[in-house]
Formats: structure tokens, sequence, C-alpha cells
């Protein structure tokens, strides 16, 4: 057990304990802050994994933007479904059922992963240029600047889509 | 700014112009077509930006701009897309860009810009009293994304994306020749056109897989600049008729060129695609579609001669693709004496000249066939916009000499009589005109520049030149037969050009439409101009050294001739092709202005008489048309009509039936009476029907609309099959 | 160190957790944060992988930057489309968003 370990097992158990409080609190706004505590763990995951500048993004779009916009959709339809009520459906054990079936099966396919078992790897030979090579390697012609593209289309349908959904339906008249 | 990324650009303003016109401005003419004419304008100045940069650049041949990117990452491999300028592709976008960027101007006063819209006029059906055309901005839009489909064929580094301009030009030519879809003739010479190219382009797609899956490649540079790649080719065998590898890819490949550039026997469709518009006509006849066959030949010169050195006999794939040309020239030739209507007269004048190149690159005459590309280009431009600008002036004339009719008639006021009284009168008749250089003095001169540069008028026009070298490689290598087959093209090029140019434009008018047409306005005759002076000068950059005692190089040689991996040798000077070019040209230009310098009004076509049932059948155009129709149309017809509907559907298999019916019928009475009510009705009727609807009952629980329990469900098959084949199969 | 079969387990416990959010939770606010936690496994699987398998290549990296990206528009055009549904049936219960059969 080296401390790396140890702080690896006390995140990762963190981050399940809160994962498991997001799909298990009846009161969706305690569900939303354990959200944004499990996206922590996340967060800090990526640190281990050396990826620092993942686990700022992770903290700035998901707890800053996703999480935040999580909690104004629970504010704004939280009369309807009040926190009393079962907060599960009838075919709850068939869910737990299959997640637990994933994850057997998950655990079954990670086992013929081939790197598998390798420990921790040397340190990254070039780390302070890490984060410039991802940035061109997302606009260069001959490596993801097509998915780059395609994601910025999706971001922009997706802007536009939202606005059009989300608007209450236009009056007949009457508005300026 | 590279030339690489300039040429980059050159295809995307008109596509952008497609696009914007068709989504956004469709509504409003003067936006459409400013948008069109500049996006083409833009094209062309990057184009001419492109080609000075090519023309200064020493050895561009083994140096050209050349730059591509992946684009479908397959795997390891990718497919990649990339341009390519060498001598070859620079001076093709050269003519191109010149001759779309005057068609397009053309085009505005041609569909009467700035004319208000006739209420009478359908969209569909050409405008017929000089009101603006009725889809006017649909129109630019077409034209604008056939110009792109021309741009990328050209600046293309690879088959496939010369295979995709190609297309998007088939379909262009579609709508275009259907431009006006009201027409009946229109909607048939578009679905010919189609058709007609399809069948060559099919080969043209099998050659290219061949290609592929022998090469591993489409890119021109890795496969016809590439010595070991032809070598391997051309000693591979195909298992066809003893062709060699190189061979059988030519030839299916020359067969796309056969069908694009009309060559006998796809030359059906040509003639008919007249029914577009004039500036289509021209786009498509002269400028662009079928240059692209023919300049497709050129770029596969290497592959077509794969195994033939200078002064060795012809490989058959060379002997076939001569022939085709030369057959093709003497053929079209002939039909284009007989025929009345001015732009078929130029149709069957292209299909000739187009056979000409083709012999051209048949016979080994790699410059020669590039040099008449260019030049015909521009002639055969200028000619066809010209034939337009005098059918415009003769439908004004129409409109003109019918509002004096129904003045000097008061009775017979309002378009119907107008119609009737002069649907007699076909503005494009030949015999209908006469005199009009009095009326037209601008279309007049540039008509005459363009029908002697056809015609090939000794060392004034740009024809002459390129023809000359045609002939003059012909002789000097020894193709003989192909050479005397050209001479007599030619001589019946001057002779129909000169009838051509003495019916319209000398003598006196032969009808009142002819007596009233005018001139037409400037956007239709500055490009006449602009043209003509090319028609001219665009044969002095290719005159033969051995003419100048080596004081003036041949420039055009000694730059297109650099795309070759070998410089190809000049043909060496002989007096005879010289002689007989001169000979036949004005031989026949005299014989033209002779024989038709006097044709009186509603008089025949002199030269009926003394040919007579020659004349009826080169006017009948051989009765290919007649000869298609009934070799595979009507089988095609009568195939599904008699043979599939009546004998066989109607005949056999009706017969069959109403058989077995009666049969039937008389077995299921006794059924019926004595199985059916009983049991079937009874015990599985019933009974079926209850145990059917108690299972929906029952099942009806399993669609609840629920998402969640439908992904449950979802999960558990895709467990299972996951389990099935990672942990049962192995 | 921490072996690369910990990451492994780990990703795949978050995201059976999430699945089972998704699968079970009432709420359809609550089955985007099931989704949410679903694509954060990938993520920390992607990244792991490249951590462990394959450093020299930036390809883990980039395709977590778009998941981020994918997440994002997910979460907007979902809300989105919640908040629609609200507006107009005064629910969020994904069991009575039922216009999915016939």
């Amino acid at each position: 057990m080296t401390p790396l370990q140890i702080v690896f097992l006390f995140v990762a158990a963190f981050t399940l304990l809160s994962a498991l409080l997001v799909v298990t609190r009846p009161n969706l706004v305690h569900a939303s802050l354990w959200l944004i505590a499990a996206l922590a763990g996340v967060a800090v995951l990526f640190v281990l994994l050396e990826a620092g500048f993942l686990a700022a993004v992770q903290v700035v779009i998901y707890i800053g933007a996703i999480a935040i916009l999580i909690i104004f959709a629970v504010m704004l339809t939280r009369r309807v479904m009040s926190d009393s009520g079962p907060q599960v459906n009838r075919n709850w054990w068939g869910a737990a059922l299959s997640a637990l079936l994933i994850f057997g099966g998950l655990l079954g396919l990670f086992s013929q992963v081939p790197a598998v078992g390798s420990a921790f790897p040397a340190a990254i030979a070039n780390a302070d240029g890490l984060l410039e090579d991802l940035g061109r390697s997302l606009v260069d012609v001959n490596r993801y600047v097509l998915p780059f593209e395609v994601a910025s289309v999706l971001l922009l349908a997706a802007m536009i889509g939202a606005i059009v959904i989300a608007r209450p339906a236009a009056r007949e008249e009457g508005e300026e | 700014m590279t030339p690489e990324l300039l040429t980059w650009l050159i295809p995307l303003p008109p596509i952008l112009a497609f696009a914007v016109i068709v989504l956004l401005t469709h509504r409003s003419n003067r936006l459409s077509h400013t948008l069109a004419v500049g996006a083409m304008f833009v094209s062309w100045g990057l184009a001419m930006t492109v080609f000075w940069a090519a023309i200064t650049t020493p050895e561009l041949g083994q140096r050209p701009f050349a730059s591509s990117i992946d684009w479908l990452p397959s795997g390891v491999e990718a497919l990649r897309i990339g341009i390519l300028i060498d001598p070859l592709s620079a001076i093709t976008l050269f003519f191109v860009a010149w001759t779309c960027l005057a068609i397009f101007v053309y085009s505005i006063g041609y569909h009467n810009y700035g004319k208000p819209r006739d209420p009478a006029d359908r969209a569909g059906l050409p405008p017929h009293k000089g009101g603006i055309e009725p889809m006017y901005a649909r129109f630019f839009a077409f034209i604008s994304l056939f110009a792109f489909g021309m741009l990328t064929l050209v600046i293309s580094d690879n088959l496939l994306l010369l295979f995709v301009g190609w297309e998007i030009m088939g379909l262009c030519s579609y709508l275009l020749i259907g431009f006006w879809y009201g027409k009946d003739s229109a909607k048939k010479a578009m679905v010919k056109a189609f058709i007609t190219t399809r069948v060559g382009d099919v080969f043209m797609l099998l050659g290219i897989a061949y290609l592929y899956s022998a090469t591993g490649t489409l890119n021109y540079r890795e496969i016809l600049f590439n010595e070991e790649v032809l070598h391997s080719l051309a000693e591979a065998p195909s298992g066809v008729l003893g062709m060699s590898a190189a061979g059988l890819i030519g030839l299916l490949l020359f067969l796309g060129t056969v069908g694009k550039s009309a060559q006998w026997p796809l030359h059906v469709w040509l003639p008919d695609a007249m029914e577009g518009p004039t500036p289509v006509s021209a786009m498509i006849h002269a400028a662009t579609m079928v240059s692209a066959g023919v300049y497709f030949a050129v770029r596969f010169f290497p592959l077509l001669t794969a195994g033939w050195a200078e002064g060795e006999p012809l490989t058959v794939t060379m002997r076939v693709v001569a022939f085709i040309g030369a057959f093709t020239a003497l053929f079209a030739s002939t039909i284009a004496l007989a025929q009345r209507d001015i732009k078929r007269v130029l149709a069957y004048s292209t299909i000739s000249q187009l056979g000409y190149m083709v012999a051209a690159v048949g016979i080994g005459a790699y410059v020669a066939a590039a040099f008449h590309l260019v030049t015909h280009a521009f002639f055969k431009a200028l000619l066809f916009l010209g034939s337009g600008s005098v059918i415009h002036g003769m439908q004004h004339g129409l409109a003109a000499s019918s509002k004096n009719a129904a003045q000097a008639m008061p009775g017979r006021e309002g378009p119907a009589g107008v119609h009737e009284a002069h649907a007699h009168v076909d503005a494009q008749d030949m015999f209908n005109m006469g005199g009009l250089r009095r009326k037209m003095p601008r279309t007049f001169v540039t008509f005459v520049i363009g029908g002697f540069a056809l015609a090939g008028f000794p060392l004034l026009t740009a024809g002459f030149w390129s023809k000359d070298e045609i002939l003059a490689d012909a002789f000097t290598n020894g193709h003989l037969a192909v050479f005397l087959t050209l001479a007599a093209a030619a001589l019946l090029t001057a002779f129909y050009t000169m009838r051509q140019i003495t019916l319209t434009f000398l003598g006196e008018p032969r009808t009142e439409a002819a007596r009233h047409a005018h001139e037409s306005t400037a956007t239709m005759t500055v490009p006449l101009l602009v043209l003509a002076v090319f028609s001219v000068a665009a044969g002095w950059v290719g005159i033969p050294e051995s003419w100048t005692g080596g004081r003036v190089p041949n420039w055009f040689h000694s730059f297109v001739g650099g795309t070759l991996l070998e410089h190809p040798p000049a043909a060496p000077f002989h007096w005879a092709p010289l002689l007989t070019s001169v000979g036949v040209s004005l031989g026949g230009l005299l014989l033209g202005w002779l024989v038709y310098r006097r044709v009186a009004a509603g008089a025949p076509d002199p030269a009926r008489k003394p040919l007579g049932f020659v004349y009826t059948v080169l006017e009948r155009k051989y009765g290919f048309d007649e000869f298609y129709d009934w070799a595979f149309v009507r089988p095609a017809y009568w195939f599904a009509e008699t043979f599939s509907y009546l004998w066989i559907d109607r005949g056999v298999i009706d017969g069959i039936l109403h058989a077995v019916a009666r049969i039937a019928l008389r077995l299921g009475s006794i059924f019926r009476n004595y199985f059916d009510k009983p049991v079937v009705n009874g015990l599985m009727g019933d009974g079926t029907a209850s145990v059917v609807k108690w299972a929906g009952r029952q099942l009806r629980a399993v669609q609840t609309g629920r998402v969640q329990q439908y992904l449950i469900a979802g999960l558990i098959v895709t467990g299972i099959l996951l389990s099935y084949v990672l942990v049962v199969r192995p | 160190m921490i072996p690369l079969s910990w990451f492994l387990i780990l990703a795949a416990a978050l995201f059976s957790i999430g699945l089972y959010g998704v699968l079970a939770r009432r709420n359809a606010v609550a089955i985007l944060m099931g989704i949410e936690l679903m694509l954060n496994a990938v993520n920390l699987n992607l990244v792991a992988f490249w951590r462990y398998v394959a450093p020299g290549s930036i390809a883990g990296q980039a395709f977590a930057v778009m998941v981020f990206a994918v997440a994002a528009s997910e979460a907007a055009v979902g809300l989105a489309l919640i908040l629609s549904i609200y507006r107009q049936r005064s629910t969020v219960a994904a069991e009575e968003i039922n216009l999915l059969k016939w």
C-alpha cells in the first residue's frame, strides 16, 4: 500500500458512495449535490491519472455548467414530484439486475484487456507539451479536426434546439 | 497565398452561389445573377492567378502544384482527395474559366434580364414574347453547380474526384437540357442525354474499379507518371481478347469519354440536347462537359498508350480510339451538311471536332489533341453563343412582325391568334433567316470569326493551327487512313460552316422575322467579342517551330508536352498536310458560298437535288435515332408491354391462374360444405381468434410506451447475445 | 502503484450505478443525472487507457474532450425537453411520458 494507492481507494470510495446516493436519494436537490460530489471525485481521479487539464475541464464544465443546469431544472420542476412519494419505478429490481449484469460483464471483459495488470507506467516524457499537443491535434487536418468540427456543429445544433424546444409556444397575437 | 491554396479555392465560389441562390435568394433575380456571376468572376480570378503562377513556373510538368488531404480514412489506408495543376490542367483551367465567365455574363442578356415578366409565360416554357425567363434564378443556380462540377473535375488529382465532378455535370446537363420541362421534346431530350451518357459512365466506373484493384490507387501521379506501374499494367494480361490490363482499363475508361463527348455510337444525345437554352448548349457542348470527356482521354493518355513508343505500330486500344475518333469526325460532319436548325449544325460539328481530338489521342498526338481542345472550346462557345444571339434576334423579329400583323388585322388580336399566325416560322431554321449581317453586325462579325476558326481558315484563326497540327501528326507518323478521313471531314466542316454563315447572314432576308430582327444587348455581345479574340489569338501560342525557323518558340508544345514523362517530339514539317489543310479549308468555304449564296425564300436546300437519296439519309442522321429506337427502346417497351404483360402475365400466368381457379372453385365448394364450415370456421377460426385475442391481451403489457422498460429489455437481450458470443462460442 | 485494473473496476462500477439510475428513477431529471454518471465512467476509462496503454498518443484525451462536448449538448437538450414536457403535461415522471407506443 503506497500512499498513492490509499489516496486512490479513498477517492474511489467517496466517488462511488456519492454516485450511489445520486441514484437513491429521494430528494432531488440532495441528489444533485451528491452528483457534484461524484463529479469532483472523478476530477480528482483525473489528477491521479496526470490529466490535469481534463480535471480542470471536468470542474468547469460538469460542476460549473451541467450540474448547475440540472439544479435549475430540478427547481423549475419541483412542484410536481414531491420528495415523499416513491422515487423509483416498479421495474427497479429489473434495473438493478441489468446494472449488476453489465457490471459483471464489464469485469469479465476487462480480464481480456492485455494491459490490465500493468502497474503505473513511467512518467510521461513530454509532460509540458501535452496540452499543446492536445490543442494542436484538435485542429490538425490529419488528426482530429473533423470530429472537432462535428462536435462544434453538434454544440451549435444543441444550443439552437434547446432554445427552440424550451421556448414557450408562441401566442397567436398580441406579442410585440 | 500559395498556388496550391488558391487552387483549392477555385471551385468553391460557384457551389456557394448555388447553395445561396437555392436556399435564400431565389426570389430576387438581380441578387441571384449578381451572386452567380460574381462567384464565377472570383473563380475566374483565382483560376487566372493560378494559371499565371503555372506558366511562370519552369519545368511545371516535373514539379506541378499538388496538395492533398485525407478524405475518407479507412483503417490503415485513406482515400485522399487533392488538387493537381500540371500544364494540361492549367490550360484546361484557363479556357474553362474564360468560357464559363463569358457564358454566365451572356445568360443575363439571353434570359431577357430587365424586361417585365410576361403574364402569359409559364415556368417550364421558354418566354415567347421577350419577357424575362420565369425561372431566371433557377437557371443561374444550375449553371453555378455546373461550373463547380467542371472546375472540380479539372483541378482534381485523382480519378475519384474527377468522377464526382463528372457526375455532377451529368446531373446538371440533365437538369439544364430539360430546363424548359414544359416542352415534350425537352423532356425526352433530358432523359435521352442522361441514359445515353450513363451507358458510358457505367463502363468508366468499371474501368476505375479495375484500375483501383490493379494498382491500389487512383491518383494520377502514382499511375500515369510512374513508369513501373504503367509497365506492369502493360505487361499484365487482362484475360479479355488478349489485351493487356492497361489496354482493357484504357478501353473501359475511354467508353466514359465516348458517352460524355458524344462519340459514335453514343453520339445521339448531343443534338437533342439542343432543346436546352443556348447558354446551356454552349456550356455543355463547347466549353465544359464534352470537353471534359476529351480532357479525360488526354489525361489518361499515358495509360491508353501504355506499351507503345513513338514510331511503333499502334496498340489495339489506340487503334480502337483512333478509329472511333476519325469515324465520328467524318460521320458527324456529313450529318451536319443536311441539318436546317442552326444549333443542330453546331451540335454535329461539335461531335465531329471532338472526334478529331479523340483521333489525335488515338494516334498518339498528345499535344495536338490538347491544343485542339483549347482552341475548339473558344470558337465553339463563340459559335453557340452567336447562334443564340441570332435566335434571340429572330424571336424578337417574330414578336415585332406579329405585332405589325396584329395591327393590320384587328380581328386577330390576343396571344392565341398571334401564336397561330406565326407558328410556322421556326426561329432556329436557317432557311428562315438571311441578310442578318445588316441587322446584327456585331453578332455577324464574331460569328464569322468563330466559323472561320472552325473551318480552319489559314494562318489567321486558331482552328487552323490546331487542326493542322493533328493532320501533320497523322501524316508524318504514317497513319494515312486517319489522315485522309480527317482531311475529308475538314473539307465538309468548311463546307457546312460556310453554308451556315451564308444562309444566316448573307443574301436577303427570307422571312418577316428576319427583316425585323435586331442586335442583342451588350451583355450578350461583349462575351462574343471576348471569345472572338481568343478564337483568333489562342492559335498563336502553338505555331510549329518549323514554320518560323525556330525564331518563335512553340510555347504550347513545350509547355503541355512537359506534362508527359518523356517530352513528345514535334512533328517534322511536311508540305502535304499543310497544303491539304489549306486546300480543304479554302475549298470548302468557297464551295459552301457558291452553293448557298442564292437561296430564295421557301426554296429547298440546293444540295438536295444533286445528292438525292444521300441527302435524305443525311437529313435523317443515318437513321441512328430510329435504329436505337428500333433496337433498344421499342424492344424494351415491347418486352414490358407485349411480352411481359400481355403474353406472360395475362396469357400464361393468368391462364394458369384461371384454370387453377376453376379447379379450386369446385374443390372449394366441397371443402366449404364438409370441412370449412364445421372444422375450420368453428374450431380453428373462432378458436384461433380467441387464442390471438387472449395472447394479445396478455402481450399488451409488454408495450408500455415507457422508455426505461424498453431499455431494460434491450439490455437483457444484448447481454444474452454478448454472453453467447463471448462465453459460449469460444 | 495503482494498477490499471483498479481504475477499470471503478469505472465499471460507476457506469453500472449510472445505468441503474437511468433505468430505475422516475424523475426525468434524475435519469439525466444517471446519464452524466455513465458518461463520466466512459471518460474515466478513456483517460485511464490513455495513461497506461498509449501515453504517447493523444487520442484518449482528445476523445475525452469530445465526450465533454457531447455531455454538454445532451444536458442542454435533455433539460430543455424536460422543461417543454413539464409545461405541456405538468409532469416529469418518465413512466407518465408514454407516447412511445402504437
